[in-house]
């Protein structure tokens, strides 16, 4: 098989189960509403329509990125006000109205968005419904300019090829809209900036250690998450010709929460289905108005419990026995690692480096130099300071004092991902994977921060896949793999990015005996390959068998350094592990 | 003493006793956030519920004040214990994330399980000292002190001392604080840990509706009064520091002179913006709140 034909085949695997969902979407949004052609139908798809919009922002912001946001509803209303305000007091184009409501949410998506740098989880929720409130209480207040709680009146529909003066004309247009959002954020899912979403929402703190520049992403989300938000009120606007505050509260911010919840809030077309599904349950439960709400809290707190991937979940269960793997390019080449220098020159210097937490001593006066090409291995008893150090490194933790040289580069205060991009890249003490996402795709998100187009970062990938021996798992979803395993991905995921060193923290950790002796195994060939690595570890003989040089702490101070062999016979090192020699014997 | 002074002092008043309110209800978020590590956005409900028991018992069955008052503490304790068994059992073992969205739909059916009860319109409570007509108080200085704030502001020191109390000198306090810091720790040492977070379940929904029934002489009883309490002691307690019991009763009575002022000040019709303006101010320039202290996350 010649490397084109076999390139093709897999193009024409990429073919996806989405792209099949995307061509059907096409074929119900022409058919739909001539199947309902009433005024009073087609205004049900317009209003259904635009919440689904809304609800695909909270796909971005919640479902990849998993950040909470409580404001959908206040984005919704700036898109709504901005059609509103620009077709009726200021007599605006309907697209330049539009273009300028898509502008204040981005404004306003990004400012929320920038909250999240500092804060998280709990605090997110609550700043995005203090937004929320304050938003509101802005619209229902500022009488002047809003209308107050009376609202606004005589809202203009767009031209669009056509007049839109019917419903069920404007239905197609909202519905088609519909449809072009839910393509591009289905689309956006598996681009390097949805896998770094992705990322995140499993493990921040290695998305941002392997380079992903996690406050970039978190923003980006939130912004785009507002401007579909925006997008989805203009539409409504125009559709129902009049807005209020009302439509645009703290409760509707709940109700996009709980579409995209009980639809599934990581499927663009889960959420569509959950919009869809709210949009028409009064309809349904018109007979039960007095309790319709009791109802739907009710349903919220059972589908949290019961279906924590929504009703999506189920439906891609169903469609796993038909689904095929996406496919994943032939590797060409070997892996390679970084190899920017030339060897026995210094990749790492540090100097006098020290960390304290509060009275705690942790790094306490430390240097130590790496040489390009060896294996250096970092060593002491518990508490010694070594993952700190290896904290410090990679720029977890900013050094109470001390320098740092990466490449002749000063990286003290860098961000972590700045420094994984510089090319360090690490593993963690306890794994750190991305555990919902596939082996394939975790190894991406490694490889991506190397940049590139597409095809080289998915080559990247599948070469340092192939280098750990984990090809044939590919598509099985991290948790489901064995320890051993796992360990080995992370590995893969750090090597994919090409990095200059890699910092391994207690990569024996919970390996048995003939993995361990793999590991050995794996290391000795990176290194052959001109890697440079330090490694952190408790196992002597693990250190012994392929460390050239150690250095080793105790309390946070150097007490020995040396080629490895010295270094374990050192006294002061047999007494750091053993104890004093004197007092252990009962002299 | 002048006018512009006396006002200040009602205000101050005013703002003190609201805030006492605020800090009962943060209380009970405290409470629940130490046992489980999780925040009850619908604690503001337990409020609501309260004021409602005792608008069933008070006035739907003629029941004495005081006794309808001890009664609706009960069906309080009931509620709390329900509320853990059916949202926080089922989810303790997921994210935040979830956990949040299940007790914002809590808070849903409660609210709307409460209009389709009560209907819309609001209904009066009796003060504690007093008649349902006129409030009654002493004026001092210029400034009319209303028994009930006064009974607020008591009724929440008294709270803080006995709970102080029980919490640092009692077994059972003990054991509730070593459950709230290392669960699997206070098992292993045979602590009963599910009967001791629904214990603090329990509490924490008779302290939210023991603050519904103090303030329902104030405010009037409508299904909504429990959101916007529920949200402004959850500012509080962020403001205090998240977790923190002497920073809940800070952050809320801080918040209530806040609003009170700025209502008086600067604009009644945005009054309920302000607690969260500075909420949102707070969390940016200092995230850990006033006692809090920063964690950072272990690699």
């Amino acid at each position: 098989m010649t490397p084109e034909t076999s390139f093709q085949a897999y193009a024409l695997r990429r073919l996806k189960p989405g792209h099949l969902a995307l061509v059907l979407g096409a074929v119900v949004v022409v058919f739909l509403p001539l199947l309902f052609p009433s005024r009073y139908a087609a205004n049900l798809l317009i209003l259904g329509a635009s919440w689904g919009i809304a609800t695909l922002g909270l796909v971005i912001v919640l479902g990849y990125t998993g950040q909470i946001s409580l404001a959908q509803a206040a984005f919704y209303g700036i898109g709504a006000y901005a059609i509103a305000l620009g077709t009726t007091m200021v007599g605006l184009n309907w697209w330049l109205a539009l273009v300028l409501g898509l502008f204040a949410a981005t404004l306003a998506g990004a400012g929320l968005g920038s909250t999240t740098l500092k804060i998280g989880g709990h605090y997110l929720a609550m700043v995005t419904i203090c937004f929320q409130i304050i938003y509101t209480l802005i619209t229902t207040n500022w009488v002047a300019v809003t209308g107050g709680p009376d609202g606004i009146s005589n809202i203009k529909r767009p031209p669009f090829l056509v007049p839109l003066t019917s419903a069920q004309r404007y239905a197609w247009f909202a519905l088609g809209a519909l449809l072009l959002v839910a393509g591009l954020v289905w689309w956006l899912r598996d681009t390097a900036l949805g896998r770094a979403m992705r990322a995140i929402r499993e493990n921040e703190l290695a998305a941002e250690a392997l380079g992903v520049d996690t406050r970039r992403v978190k923003v980006t989300a939130f912004t785009l998450s507002a401007v579909i938000g925006a997008l989805g009120g203009a539409i409504y606007a125009s559709g129902y010709l009049y807005i209020s505050p009302d439509s645009f509260n703290f409760d509707h911010a709940v109700s996009f929460l709980a579409m995209a919840l009980v639809g599934g809030s990581a499927s663009p077309l889960g959420s569509i289905l959950g919009a869809g599904l709210l949009a028409y349950l009064p309809e349904w439960l018109r007979d039960l108005k007095r309790i319709y709400l009791v109802i739907y809290g009710c349903a919220i707190i059972l589908v949290i419990v019961f279906m924590p991937e929504g009703l999506w979940g189920y439906v891609k269960l169903m469609g796993r026995r038909f689904a095929r793997p996406a496919a994943i390019p032939p590797t060409h080449r070997a892996m390679q690692v970084g190899s920017r220098g030339t060897a026995g020159e210094e990749v790492l210097r540090v100097e006098n480096l020290f960390k304290h937490f509060g009275g705690l001593k942790a790094v306490d006066g430390v240097d130590f130099t790496i040489i390009r090409g060896e294996i250096h291995a970092l060593i002491g008893p518990n508490g010694s300071g070594k993952t700190t150090c290896i904290n410090l490194l990679s720029g977890l933790y900013v050094p109470t004092s001390g320098r740092i040289h990466f490449l002749g580069r000063d990286i003290v205060g860098l961000r972590p991902s700045r420094i994984a991009c510089d090319g360090m890249a690490r593993s963690f003490q306890n794994l750190r994977l991305f555990r919902e996402l596939t082996v394939w795709e975790n190894v991406l998100v490694g490889a991506q921060r190397a940049g590139g187009s597409e095809a080289e970062v998915e080559k990247r990938a599948a070469a340092a896949l192939e280098f750990v021996g984990l090809r044939n798992k590919a598509h099985e979803t991290c948790l489901n793999l064995p320890y051993g395993h796992q360990k080995l991905l992370e590995l893969a995921r750090a090597l994919a990015g090409q990095p200059e060193i890699l910092l391994l923290d207690e990569p024996g950790a919970g390996l048995n005996q003939t993995e361990k002796q793999e590991l050995i195994q794996l290391l000795k060939r990176l290194n052959e390959m001109g890697l440079t690595i330090l490694i952190v570890d408790h196992d002597m003989s693990l250190v012994s068998q392929v460390a050239m040089r150690a250095t080793v702490l105790n309390f946070g101070k150097k007490i020995a350094e040396g080629t490895a062999d010295q270094v374990l016979r050192h006294p002061a090192v047999v007494e750091a592990y053993l104890g004093d020699r004197e007092v252990a014997l009962g002299v | 003493m002048t006018e512009s002074m006396s006002m200040v002092g009602q205000l101050l008043f005013a703002g003190l006793s609201i805030g006492g309110v605020y800090a009962l209800v943060a209380l009970g978020f405290v409470m629940i956030f130490r046992a489980t590590n999780v925040v009850n956005f619908a604690q503001g409900e337990f409020a609501m519920l309260g004021a409602y028991a005792l608008v069933a018992l008070w006035q739907g069955l003629k029941l004495d004040y005081f006794m309808a008052i001890l009664l609706a503490m009960v069906i309080m304790a009931v509620v709390g214990l329900l509320f853990e068994i059916t949202i926080y059992y089922p989810l303790r073992n997921r994210t935040f994330l979830p956990v949040i969205i299940a007790t914002i739909g809590a808070s849903i059916m409660f609210q709307n399980g409460a209009l389709a009860v009560f209907g819309p319109s609001p209904e009066k409570v009796r003060p504690v000292f007093g008649t349902e007509g006129g409030a009654s108080g002493v004026t001092l200085g210029g400034v009319f002190f209303d028994f009930q704030y006064l009974v607020i502001l008591v009724v929440t020191a008294l709270l803080v001392g006995l709970q102080y109390i029980f919490f640092e000198y009692t077994l059972l306090g003990k054991k509730m604080q070593a459950t709230s810091q290392d669960k699997d720790m206070a098992r292993l040492l045979g602590i009963p840990v599910v009967f001791m977070i629904a214990l603090t379940f329990i509490y924490s929904s008779l302290l939210g509706g023991l603050s519904g029934m103090l303030v329902a002489p104030i405010f009037f009883v409508t299904h909504k009064m429990g959101a916007t309490l529920g949200l402004k002691a959850f500012a509080a307690t962020i403001c205090g520091g998240f977790g923190d019991v002497r920073g809940a009763i800070l952050g809320g009575l801080a918040l209530g002179v806040i609003e009170s002022f700025g209502a008086a000040y600067i604009s009644a019709v945005y009054k309920d913006g302000f607690s969260f303006l500075v909420l949102i101010v707070f969390l940016l320039l200092r995230p850990q709140g006033i006692f809090g202290e920063k964690v950072a996350e272990k690699a």
